[in-house]
């Protein structure tokens, strides 16, 4: 598709310029948001009243981040949002490991050890990524009360793993369908086990679906709010509760270079893991919609 | 049927190539992909699918503050389609759902073509369009307030360049409050569309485009006859995919406008959770949750059925 015939007419000219003016102008619908975001965190208060917008931050202070991530009021408590962004790492890191790796197994249990009725699994745990979640919402509240983790981060990880495993048995499967049996049948005639096979032949090939899969699953789980809001408390909100919670309060004035700090802080972990690892997380996305 | 899943296999032949097994552990082996399954098909049977049933329970009762067994048959959906709140959440799913997806299509699919003409810097304007997919609702709408705020936001920045007149204030306008959630959500998800489609022109073969620039076809003209129709695939995944973030929409109301002013912004999913969750009306909140289900299974089922049949046929 990129093999367009280029001719240096005018005419031709003048449309690539427009192409790169139209372009440049997405760019900056998206790109300004943030720009403005990190602008008026560093801003004091009075510049935020007496400027706009888009003016550039006179005396840039930081005195906006550190308030949001130590003192800042959410809901009751002024202690700003840094407990609950290490609230959402504790969450987070276990539930994405565990859901990765239940995945991973799934994937190569479905298709590199076919039964009668495996597609049928396969299927019916598919559906797990389609549902809204308000449907389970209310069960969950008394299942995780049942098991005496309502409240808890034991609680917000099990989860984010049991509505996680349909998307990553979905990534591992659909990369593992891929992968050439001879390998693997070989092996099984050389009488290797199931989970030597995993070990010694899939795991070392999986390095891509496995990045696929972490980094889904961290943004995914990060920036979770429902199951966050409807199954924590006070002290195991994860981060988007928290801002949501601070940039809600309405007690004295309303302090915007401290909110977009806030915003700042919890949008960082996956701003920074999309900057790296851009490609794996477009591969994740799509991943849903290309079929294996 | 899961407890038995495992037991039954001991002794059956494993289909595919490793059927023929000299090891003592074969009996083993061919039930250990199906244990290695089974808590996943148990989770997924009781969180997926007993948690439905045991909503769809729910939404027959008169459960208010605390789930009780006190059916009163479908009386919660009939109080639900006499709530007028109700409506109101559903009418801005159809506004905001259906500008979402065609405004992210219209956007998406022009950028990416577009990006395909061989462009200078392609990867740092792709990183650009797409960062916002990275973020949470939460902190987009979190932003898109401020930018909004019609004292110090984009109002308030334009009549400072002198238009005096201006006015952009959507977000306390009732009547407008609706599109101000359709912008921050294209710009968030609008730039995975264009990844979509993108990706998709890239997996055209060049020599179909060639041919009909041979035929004399015009730029736009081959674009609209040719490329397109290959593309809708694409099309189809990214409706799907857009309707669904546009039904479970939650986040994004709280933190832009808290459903307001009053309740102009609600959506079905902010409804549910306001009557389930601080309106002590379980039995209404789980009729609402039932029907978004079925609104996600009306798009859903067409889709898996053409998904289905196209690949039956090649």
């Amino acid at each position: 598709m990129a093999n367009v015939i280029r001719r240096q007419t005018p005419a031709a000219r003048l449309g690539r310029g427009l192409l790169y003016g139209v372009l440049i102008l997405a760019a900056l619908f998206y790109i300004l948001p943030l720009v403005v975001m990190l602008m008026t965190s560093v801003k004091p208060l009075s510049e935020i009243s007496a400027g706009s917008l888009l003016s550039f931050p006179q005396n840039p202070t930081f005195a906006p981040w550190t308030k949001a991530w130590g003192e800042a009021c959410t809901g009751m408590r002024c202690d700003g949002v840094g407990g609950y962004f290490w609230n959402s790492f504790a969450i987070v890191i276990p539930a994405v490991l565990i859901s990765t790796t239940i995945g991973a197994l799934n994937g190569y249990a479905l298709t590199k050890w076919r039964f009668k009725g495996s597609e049928l699994v396969f299927a019916l745990m598919l559906f797990g990524c389609f549902i809204p979640f308000q449907v389970v919402l209310l069960p969950m509240a008394q299942t995780l009360g049942w098991l005496g983790i309502s409240s808890s981060r034991a609680g917000l990880i099990l989860v984010h793993v049991v509505f996680g495993i349909a998307f990553t048995t979905l990534f591992f499967r659909n990369f593992y369908v891929g992968i050439p049996n001879e390998l693997v049948s070989a092996a099984k005639l050389d009488g290797a086990g199931f989970f030597r096979i995993f070990w010694r032949i899939l795991l070392p090939v999986s390095a891509p679906i496995i990045v696929v899969s972490v980094i889904w699953q961290f943004t995914q789980i990060w920036n979770d709010f429902l199951f966050g809001v409807a199954f924590s408390a006070h002290n195991t909100q994860p981060v988007t509760v928290a801002l949501n919670n601070l940039v809600n309060t309405s007690t004295g004035v309303r302090e915007y270079n401290v909110d977009m700090a806030a915003a700042m802080i919890a949008a960082l972990p996956t701003l920074v893991v999309y900057v790296l690892a851009g490609k794996y997380f477009v591969r994740g996305l799509t991943a849903g919609s290309v079929k294996g | 049927m899961r407890d038995s899943l495992p037991m039954k296999n001991t002794s059956a032949t494993p289909l595919g190539a490793g059927a023929k097994r000299s090891t003592p552990s074969g009996g083993l082996q061919a039930w250990l992909p199906r244990l290695v399954l089974a808590p996943s098909v148990a989770i997924s049977l009781f969180f997926v699918y007993g948690f439905m049933l045991w909503t769809f329970v729910l939404s027959l009762t008169s459960s208010r503050m605390l789930p009780s067994y006190d059916f009163v048959g479908f009386g919660q959906y009939a109080r639900l389609m006499a709530n007028e709140r109700w409506w109101v959440a559903s009418t801005n799913l159809m506004i905001f759902g259906v500008l979402f997806v065609v405004i992210c299509l219209a956007i998406g699919s022009l950028l990416a073509i577009l990006l395909d003409q061989k462009i200078r810097q392609e990867g740092a304007l792709r990183t650009i369009y797409l960062y916002p997919m990275a973020l949470s609702f939460i902190v987009t709408g979190v932003v898109w307030k401020w930018l909004l705020n019609p004292q110090l936001g984009i109002q308030a920045m334009v009549q400072g360049w002198g238009f005096e007149s201006f006015r952009f204030d959507w977000i306390v306008d009732p009547d407008m409050a609706i599109y101000t959630l359709v912008i921050a959500a294209v710009w968030q998800a609008s730039g995975f569309v264009m990844a979509l489609f993108l990706a998709g022109l890239r997996g055209i073969d060049d020599s179909i485009i060639k041919a009909a620039q041979l035929d004399g076809a015009s730029l736009p003209r081959i674009y609209l006859r040719v490329v397109m129709p290959c593309l809708r695939p694409v099309v189809f995944s990214a409706v799907m995919i857009l309707a669904h973030i546009a039904i479970k929409s939650f986040d994004l109301v709280v933190a832009l406008t808290g459903g307001g002013p009053g309740y102009a912004t609600d959506l079905p999913a902010t409804f549910m959770y306001a009557h389930a969750f601080t309106r002590a009306q379980i039995g209404l909140g789980s009729a609402s949750a039932m029907l978004m289900l079925g609104g996600v299974l009306a798009i859903l089922i067409p889709y898996l059925y053409s998904e289905l049949r196209s690949r039956k046929h090649g």
